[in-house]
């Protein structure tokens, strides 16, 4: 599933990554700034996580009885009553967050209402296949976006420009699932070149990553090009050409290399929001990954799986976060 | 006119919050204002004790190079930016015990008018609803004058109050602003870098309109600027900063042909062709 | 005159205001599909040229007119019950387009409000605005929307708290950011120094300078609403019969995939025309509000 953010739609704004150009002016208290700056981004990325467990929690439990949901409205009350004791809904509300919280600082993260297993060992058996949509996807997204932000960056105002630039405005308007399907059509049932879904060998990668790849391609084929531009743009790049530097030199060592951050931090982003475009791609091609799992969990209204999955999404989604912020740190000289 | 102007100016006077007559307009003592760097904490003293006062009806300037603390002294002295630390005294009321609303009502005595024209007119309102809300904000304040007079005294056709800011040139949207400023009847103008965001060719017009409305009005003036050029033909005294500080005050006759500080002294030489356009 | 900072020498106004006209130009033209589209989507209905809408069963899994073994009666094809495709796109699209509306409206409103606030008044406000939307962004949307439809079901109410929740963080934080600057600009001072109120100053003058940005990433938002409802509708978690749109449309081609293909394709086409209409314009539009893209 897609979610364009509206970064998305401003390319040249670095997202969540750390306020870069307010480095430290002065020498002396630089190194002092630093500690400061980290400790500040430490602490905004874990009221950060505090408040997203506190939201999974609240969603779960403040919005109506879950009894109701899982039982349906005819259930007779002790029925209700009793899945309640179950699942600790009894006890006082404080108590319920405390253990959570509790829980998922221990890694426990409860137990499945449908599975009856632990939604920890469940997630953790379904990583890997996540995994390797995302990794496959990305790296696709890598390969074809970087080379067509770079050629339309370079060839700025030209056809090559225009074209690379609708492409990429093409791959943030199309619902990435319907293009699986329609991969699927073409390939699968059509061509019969591919298998339509499952998992198991290579070939049934091809096609589930080849869907997922296409929306982070876009948006790293946009900001690519923005960033290149930008970086084209700057006076070091006419003094290099001026020492009499190759052009393809130019562009590849010199610009390339600066824009290569906001790149970098939008690959490591955007791998958080693949998680959310799984779903709906893991569910076209029936690929056994976290997506299916949280699907068969809003189902069966199984909600403290629902919770688990979560809460696992959003511990992620912090800790790539912070890799933005350790990359940053070490690549870029003026963080440092 | 310049008698029924003065007439009317000093109706005004009774008005707004009571002022304890013949009081200096502005009494800056002491004033320390200090920046602070969010992300690093570094702390960057800006103004670093300055005191200076301007008398009613007086024309003072401030003058110094970029960074040097002029703009955060007329910020604070107005009571507009960080207040820091000393004490402000605009009217006679110290800044720093007036409470929100009092703080307000006092503002309107003083109007500023600032370096960059366009940036200082919001660019949704044209020139007539502009004057309008200032209108409604202070209706007996306002009601000396209307739209087409108030802009026949900064020099502009009546034909300018159905424009937007960005379909005025530069020395145009300054004289509305000047407009503005003019229409509050203030006790002191405070002109933030007034001509240096014009053309050489309208710097002149701009500059003598302020001096003329200066005498017509009996507002005292306090001018920032680094252009020692356009003080000198506007000014009765200056004061020089540096890093903060304030290295010479005097007269602008005294401080421009006999300096006392050697700042001072590099200041003039760096601007050749400060005498003379002064002389003329 | 003599100067001791060099200022910047007025540039000729020209081109700008030549890009200005062309990106206004390119507004306008990008708006006509659209309201060609949503004329098309509410106005054929009535006229009565659509063909039947009703169960066919004798005319099950028609393919497009264009296809072997397609009629013009059917011009896009007929579903797995004789049901007229066209006819479907049109109806379904009603209920596309208003939850695309009033989706970014839900998710705009509260965003814009609360960017501005972080992003005029500053202080604490600011700082507690700030986590909350770091917080917000750093949830995958999928798993709000999970855990909102897993314990409330599906319906429209929630699809909209839904795209509420997921969308203001992001024109929270462009508001925000806007805000500050326009915040920092003089004609602030000067309002201030006129004795206007900061509500005055903030509904007066902040606002009105914000409409411009506003109006486009409501337009963007759209996109995002209309995407985010196919999506869910897909999985079964939006919109649900009988009520049906686009994204619903694309559910029930899912499992005809290998003998229908086209029950599925043109929803999907027509989603993907729409949000690509609406990204370009949405584009279109922040170039011309954003000065600093205008540059360019």
């Amino acid at each position: 599933m897609n979610a364009p953010s509206l970064n998305a739609a401003l390319p040249d704004e670095p997202p969540d990554g750390p306020p870069k150009a307010q480095a430290a002016k002065k020498p002396p208290s630089m190194a002092a700034g630093r500690v400061r700056r980290v400790a500040a981004r430490l602490g905004t990325l874990f009221a950060s996580l505090f408040i997203a467990l506190t939201m999974a929690f609240a969603l779960g439990r403040l919005s109506g009885d879950p009894t109701a949901n899982i039982l349906g409205p005819t259930a007779p009350p002790d029925q209700r009553e009793a899945l309640r004791q179950q699942l600790g809904l009894d006890r006082p509300l404080l108590t319920q967050y405390f253990d959570y919280i509790k829980g998922v600082f221990t890694g426990d993260l409860g137990e499945s209402l449908q599975f009856y297993q632990s939604n920890t060992t469940m997630i953790f058996d379904r990583v890997p296949y996540t995994l390797q949509l995302v990794a496959g996807g990305m790296a696709v997204a890598i390969l074809i976006g970087v080379p067509l932000g770079v050629l339309a960056a370079t060839r700025e105002g030209t056809w090559w420009d225009r074209a690379a630039s609708t492409v990429a405005l093409l791959g943030q308007s199309v619902p990435v699932f319907w293009l699986g399907m329609m991969f699927v059509v073409l390939f699968a049932v059509k061509l019969g070149w591919l298998p339509a879904g499952q998992s198991g060998t290579p070939k049934h990668l091809i096609l589930p990553a080849l869907t997922m790849s296409l929306y982070p391609m876009a948006h790293i084929a946009r900001l690519t090009r923005a960033s290149m531009s930008e970086a084209l743009g700057e006076p070091f790049i006419d003094s290099a050409r001026a020492r009499g530097i190759s052009r393809a030199r130019v562009v590849w060592r010199h610009a390339f290399k600066n824009a290569l951050m906001p790149v970098l931090t939008i690959v490591v982003l955007q791998t958080g929001i693949l998680l959310s475009g799984a779903v709906a791609i893991e569910y076209v091609y029936s690929w056994p990954g976290l997506g299916q799992l949280a699907l068969q969990a809003v189902q069966f209204r199984d909600f403290p799986l629902v919770q688990a999955i979560v809460v696992f999404g959003a511990v992620v989604f912090v800790c790539l976060n912070l890799i933005v912020d350790v990359i940053h740190s070490v690549v870029d000289p003026r963080v440092r | 006119m310049a008698e029924m102007l003065e007439k009317e100016a000093s109706a005004g006077d009774g008005r707004g919050l009571p002022t304890p007559d013949n009081a200096p307009v502005l009494v800056v003592d002491g004033l320390v204002v200090e920046h602070r760097n969010r992300t690093t904490g570094e702390v960057f003293r800006a103004v670093d004790g300055v005191s200076l006062r301007i008398a009613a009806g007086e024309s003072a300037a401030v003058v110094g190079e970029s960074g040097s603390g002029k703009t955060t002294l007329a910020m604070a002295a107005t009571g507009l930016g960080p207040r820091g630390e000393g004490d402000v005294r605009l009217l006679g009321h110290s800044l720093a015990t007036l409470g929100r609303r009092r703080l307000r009502a006092l503002r309107r005595e003083v109007q500023i008018v600032f370096q960059d024209p366009h940036g200082s007119l919001d660019s949704r309102q044209s020139v007539r609803s502009g004057l309008k809300e200032l209108r409604g904000l202070q209706r007996e304040r306002t009601s000396w004058i209307d739209d087409a007079g108030l802009l026949e005294r900064v020099r502009l056709s009546p034909d300018l109050l159905d424009r937007y800011p960005h379909q005025l040139s530069g020395g145009q949207a300054q004289r509305v602003c000047i407009a503005r400023a003019l229409l509050m009847r203030p006790r002191l103008i405070v002109a933030d870098e007034p001509t240096s965001g014009l053309d050489v060719s309208v710097q002149a017009d701009v500059l003598e309109l302020l001096r003329e409305v200066r005498e017509t009005t009996g507002a005292a003036l306090l001018m920032i600027s680094h252009d020692l050029a356009v003080v000198r033909s506007v000014c009765d005294s200056v004061h020089v900063m540096q890093r903060g500080r304030v290295v010479e005050s005097g007269p602008c006759e005294t401080v421009f042909t006999d300096p006392a500080d050697g700042y001072t002294r590099e200041l003039l030489a760096a601007m050749p062709g400060a005498r003379w356009r002064a002389r003329r | 005159m003599s100067q001791i900072e060099l200022e910047p020498l007025t540039q000729g106004d020209a081109p700008e205001a030549r890009k200005g006209r062309r990106s206004r130009t390119s507004v306008f033209w990008l708006s006509v599909p659209l309201v060609v589209i949503a004329a098309l989507v509410f106005i054929l209905p009535i006229t009565g040229l659509l063909p039947e809408g009703g169960q066919d069963l004798s005319n099950t899994r028609l393919p497009p007119a264009f296809l072997d073994g397609g009629t013009w009666a059917h011009p896009l094809g007929t579903d797995k019950r004789g049901q007229d495709i066209l006819t479907q796109l049109v109806t379904s699209g009603r209920l596309t387009i208003m939850i695309g509306l009033v989706g970014a409206l839900v998710a705009i409103g509260p965003g814009v409000l609360i960017g501005l606030v972080a992003g005029y008044f500053r202080g604490w406000a600011d700082k507690v605005i700030s986590i909350l939307i770091d917080a917000q962004l750093a949830l995958p949307f999928i798993l709000i929307a999970l855990a909102i439809i897993s314990n409330r079901g599906s319906s429209l109410p929630i699809l909209f708290l839904v795209l509420a929740l997921t969308g203001w963080a992001a024109c929270a934080r462009v508001t925000r950011s806007t805000t500050m600057a326009i915040r920092e600009r003089q004609f602030v001072l000067g309002l201030r120094a006129v004795g206007a109120s900061e509500a005055r100053i903030v509904f007066r003058h902040v606002l009105p300078n914000l409409a411009g940005t506003i109006v486009a990433l409501g337009t963007l938002q759209v996109g995002t609403a209309i995407l985010v409802e196919s999506a869910l509708s897909f999985l079964g978690l939006g919109v649900v019969p009988p009520k049906s749109s686009w994204g619903s449309m694309l559910a029930s081609g899912q499992d005809e995939l290998s003998q229908a293909w086209w029950i599925a394709f043109f929803p999907g086409l027509a989603i993907t025309v729409l949000v690509l209409l609406v990204n370009l314009l949405g584009d279109a539009l922040l170039t011309h509000h954003d000065p600093r893209k205008r540059r360019r």
